[in-house]
């Protein structure tokens, strides 16, 4: 059966329609873009991404009102059924917002928004959206945000990085993030949250590719499962 | 009933934009600042029959987030 995807759009996302090139070009298949204001997701979706941006102007908190869309509630049913979903950026913030992601993304520690390209240690290549990486290999991919730097307390943190649940660490500094996790996976291991942006580095004009495998591997993991 | 609903970071929980404001203070010449911490007042007016039961889950389901931040209701007299 052909891959089905759908990229959440909500009002001041940005990078939907990179999203949406990215799966399209890597994953192949249907890609579906729904707005935020619909209360029902398309018939059997394999995978949902929430792209980056900045949804209701980050009214309130980065993500906040975005994970109380109608359309939040489709994506939370759907993560619970165990349909693979991804949060880049702003997703990743809604994620945890919507309680999917433990933790939350607070201002970067150096106050400024930091717009480049950041070295990324895979830390655990267990696990659907990391497998065709090498456990601790660096990879350079782009990250903008104001609100980047990750928190959780110590017990949260020491119980998702003794469940291998992270999944990317920054190599250096980049936002303050606690123990410099830059990227997280939910218990079941369906759900990853990440601020850099893997959809802007999947093929040489990017200035990389080292994105892609963690599109190829979404499509390889879920055809074969 | 007018309500403001003040949200405030929980201690231990780094607040980079209090430091900024904290080292502006100081930039500017004043003395004697300990520390600085931001925060967020949130004024509603709501009806008059609204519980504290259901301004406590406004709080807790959007208008603070219960991992990093607090809250406090105070409703004017």
């Amino acid at each position: 059966m052909a891959f089905t995807s759908a990229v959440i759009t909500f009002p001041g996302s940005n990078c939907d329609r990179d999203m949406a090139v990215a799966i399209e070009q890597v994953c192949g298949g249907t890609v579906h873009r729904v707005w935020h204001g619909d209360a029902d997701l398309p018939e059997g979706l394999d995978f949902i991404a929430l792209p980056g941006g900045f949804s209701y102007g980050d009214y309130l908190r980065s993500g906040a009102m975005a994970a109380r869309s109608p359309v939040m509630q489709a994506v939370v049913r759907a993560a619970e059924r165990g349909v693979t979903v991804l949060g880049v950026c702003n997703g990743f913030q809604v994620l945890t917002e919507a309680g999917l992601l433990p933790g939350a993304l607070m201002r970067n520690a150096g106050i400024r928004f930091v717009c480049r390209d950041v070295a990324l240690t895979v830390d655990n290549n267990q696990s659907l959206f990391t497998a065709g990486y090498d456990a601790g290999q660096q990879i350079k991919i782009p990250v903008a945000h104001h609100d980047g730097n990750y928190f959780a307390d110590d017990a949260t943190l020491d119980r998702i990085e003794g469940e291998g649940r992270v999944a990317f660490r920054y190599a250096e500094a980049v936002n303050g993030s606690a123990r410099n996790i830059a990227g997280v996976l939910n218990d079941r291991g369906n759900v990853l949250g990440m601020m850099p942006h893997p959809e802007r580095m999947i093929e040489p004009a990017h200035g990389g590719s080292d994105g892609r495998a963690l599109f190829e591997n979404v499509v390889r993991g879920l055809v074969s499962a | 009933m007018k309500v403001r609903v003040i949200v405030t970071l929980k201690n231990g929980v780094l607040d980079p934009q209090g430091r900024a404001i904290h080292h502006a203070l100081e930039g500017l010449g004043f003395e004697g600042v300990n520390d600085v911490r931001a925060g967020r007042v949130i004024e509603l007016d709501v009806a008059d029959s609204t519980s504290d039961t259901t301004l406590d889950e406004m709080c807790k389901k959007l208008l603070a987030n219960m991992v990093i931040e607090n809250y406090r209701i105070e409703k004017a007299a």
